[in-house]
């Protein structure tokens, strides 16, 4: 029971991380980028390649996938995105669509399609026992680190400089710019940033939710549940949400396993008709 | 253009004269077999197993029968079954092919055999293993296996050895719930107790939550089947979530441990037991000149099931040949392939005429640990297995 609960934990956890980055994106940015699980991958596949070609430890690949994908992120923010942030979100949606399909065929052409597999240290592969409850290691590694991350991002955007100065960029860009914030960088190194945890979540994640070319098709639409669930005002709201669709598909899963596949949509289904702008939304800005 | 009187005249005599020199050529004129095969997309690694293996048999025998080469042409239908079709019916109309071979998955095959009724083309399955797809059309001929074929053999094995109850975990989808069933049927019957039976969404992120209810049953076995890239999933949950320890033997038919990504799993594979048709260690010395040749042509690749059921094909269609004396008419070949047996690399094999089944040796195998790579190695043999489920009995 209680190990339900923390497989749950875990699978939010994992959730949590491949989706902040969208949910920094669209709610601050107000950027609808259906790429960002393209940035998962890319993140993913270097800790494949770096853990089972040349051998990197898979500790010191989690903050390599993390800067590949960042470093790829602003290289495309420079390229691309930054062309597109004035622009209705209708383009962006079939801009960044474009780019997951460019994503995929690039992969499966370099890498083959068939699933990748990250060899885990014995470590990370252990099983304890803590209060009566069966843990995995590797689970547990899941949770610490992103916990860690939820807790940083949100102390970062709310309590430094560069927070405050992103926020201000967010809600009035000439304002800002009036005011000497140099917009575009703030941009890009928040989109730098977001495409990075993507890369860390998918590398992270790989092994529990597998890693082939189609995962950014597979996995847009958990990204975007939760960040609609969690409203797009914060941090904590994707955290929270993460969580209780985690918990709901894991426990759904298991309790009730013809409906398992359903739970995750009920839950959204659920909590939208609840509260229609999320659970930490702000209603519509613009 | 314009054409004078003689140069029309000119025209015309060769036009005859190639009219006259065609069936002198005809001896000469290769069969055609189109290979239709997913080579792009999730299934790529079926496709490139399939075709390597066919291209290997057509190098190692360049004539058939009355020295008629034989063609293979490969055409990608990326595992959509509105492409297969089209493809069928353009190698059929355009390419007046002889054969259609291939095949991937179930709906592929279903989605071909019509075109192969209505052309009188005989259409062979390499790899799709759904057992209703021989009665789709007289002209369907499998040079694979039937899901039955191997998950009965699975549920004899597992009676026959006391796991006295077992969880059965499979992918919700035809193939899963086919296995499911052929398991359950022959286990149960050998005296066995189904603990629970457990269908897994096919796009399934995460099987913890599957794995911890077949762990709280605290079963004898887990019988998996599941679409083979997530085999390797399921295997390193189950190892992780320490199941091996606790007693559970996690084993399946042959898809989960399949030869051509086997190495790729490491050592969470290892001591897991699969019923199959063929494994790449098998020993025999056919199957051994087979590994090597295909791992020679093919930059060292191990050829799986797949490769062995294109191999098998052009096998059949080489035989065939040979017995209509290269009358490449549908039902001639679809005759003459009935009843034909010989030895396969995976031991021998032989088409029940009545079925257009291969009858076939089942093997239980165990992956073990063999000059550094992991390998099916055979430890019990179920000779000549019908397909049970296409045979009447």
């Amino acid at each position: 029971m209680l190990t339900v609960l923390f497989d749950g934990i875990a699978y939010g956890m994992v959730l949590f991380i491949l989706a902040c980055g969208l949910a920094v994106t669209l709610g601050l940015m107000n950027l609808v980028n259906l790429a960002h699980g393209a940035f998962a991958m890319a993140g993913g596949y270097a800790a494949a390649i770096m853990v089972n070609r040349w051998g990197v430890p898979f500790l010191a690949a989690l903050p390599l996938a993390f800067l590949f994908a960042a470093l790829l992120g602003l290289v495309l923010e420079r390229l691309l995105y930054a062309h597109v942030y004035a622009r209705p979100h209708l383009d962006q949606v079939l801009f960044s669509i474009g780019l997951v399909f460019m994503a995929v065929a690039l992969v499966d052409y370099t890498q083959g399609s068939q699933q990748q597999f990250i060899q885990l240290p014995a470590f990370l592969r252990l099983r304890f026992q803590i209060a009566g409850v069966s843990v995995g290691a590797y689970r547990l590694l899941i949770i610490a680190v992103c916990a860690a991350v939820a807790l940083s991002l949100q102390l970062i955007l709310s309590y430094t400089r560069f927070g405050s100065r992103l926020r201000a960029a967010v809600d009035d860009p000439r304002v800002a710019r009036g005011l000497g914030i140099n917009v575009s960088l703030i941009f890009a190194v928040t989109f730098a940033v977001g495409s990075g945890l993507a890369g860390l979540g998918g590398a992270l994640g790989a092994e529990i939710l597998g890693l082939d070319p189609t995962f950014p098709l597979k996995f847009m639409i958990y990204f975007l549940i939760v960040v609609t669930v969690g409203g797009t005002a914060s941090i904590g709201g994707a955290f929270l949400a993460s969580l209780v669709l985690g918990i709901a598909d894991v426990a759904g899963k298991y309790y009730i396993p013809a409906f398992g596949a359903f739970a995750i949509y009920a839950v959204m289904i659920g909590v939208l008709i609840w509260r229609p702008q999320g659970l930490f939304g702000r209603v519509a800005t613009r | 253009m314009q054409l004078n009187r003689r140069g029309l005249l000119g025209l015309s005599a060769s036009a005859a004269a190639f009219a006259i020199g065609t069936p002198r050529g005809r001896a000469a004129d290769p069969v055609k077999v189109g290979l239709i095969l997913p080579m792009t997309g999730p299934f790529q690694s079926t496709g490139r197993q399939v075709d390597a293996a066919a291209r290997l048999y057509v190098q190692q025998n360049p004539a058939a029968t009355q020295g008629r080469p034989v063609e293979i042409i490969t055409r990608d239908d990326a595992g959509v079954p509105d492409t297969t079709r089209r493809l069928a019916q353009e190698f059929v109309v355009n390419e007046k092919v002889s054969v259609l071979a291939g095949f991937g998955l179930t709906p592929l095959a279903l989605a071909a055999a019509p075109i192969a009724t209505r052309a009188k083309v005989p259409l062979i399955v390499t790899s799709a293993a759904t057992a209703s797809i021989t009665q789709a059309s007289p002209f369907v001929v499998r040079a694979s296996s039937t899901i039955a074929q191997t998950a009965s053999i699975a549920g004899d094995w597992a009676a026959r050895n006391k796991m006295g109850k077992v969880v059965t975990l499979v992918s919700d989808y035809g193939p899963g719930i086919d296995g499911e069933a052929w398991f359950n049927k022959r286990y149960t019957a050998g005296g066995g107790t189904i603990a629970a039976s457990l269908r897994v969404p096919l796009q399934n992120p995460d099987f913890a939550p599957f794995l911890q209810k077949a762990r709280d049953e605290s079963p004898d076995g887990l019988f998996v089947f599941v679409p083979s890239g997530m085999g390797a999933a399921v295997m390193r949950q189950f190892t992780e979530r320490g199941m091996g320890q606790s007693g559970i033997k996690l084993f399946g038919t042959g898809d989960l441990t399949d030869d051509d990504i086997l190495n790729g799993m490491g050592d969470p594979a290892l001591g897991i037991i699969t019923s199959h048709f063929y494994s790449a260690a098998h020993d025999s010395a056919v199957n051994h000149a087979f590994v090597d040749a295909f791992g020679k042509a093919n930059g060292g690749l191990r050829p799986n099931f797949m490769a062995v059921g294109g191999y098998d094909a052009m096998g059949m269609i080489y035989r065939a040949l040979e017995k209509t004396g290269g009358n490449t008419d549908g039902e001639a070949m679809v005759d003459a392939i009935r009843g034909l047996s010989f030895e396969s690399p995976r031991g021998p094999i032989a088409v029940d005429p009545a079925t257009r089944e291969l009858t076939q040796n089942v093997y239980m195998r165990k992956v073990e640990k063999r000059d550094g790579q992991l390998w099916n190695i055979e430890f019990e043999t179920f000779p000549a297995v019908k397909d049970p489920a296409n045979t009447k009995a």
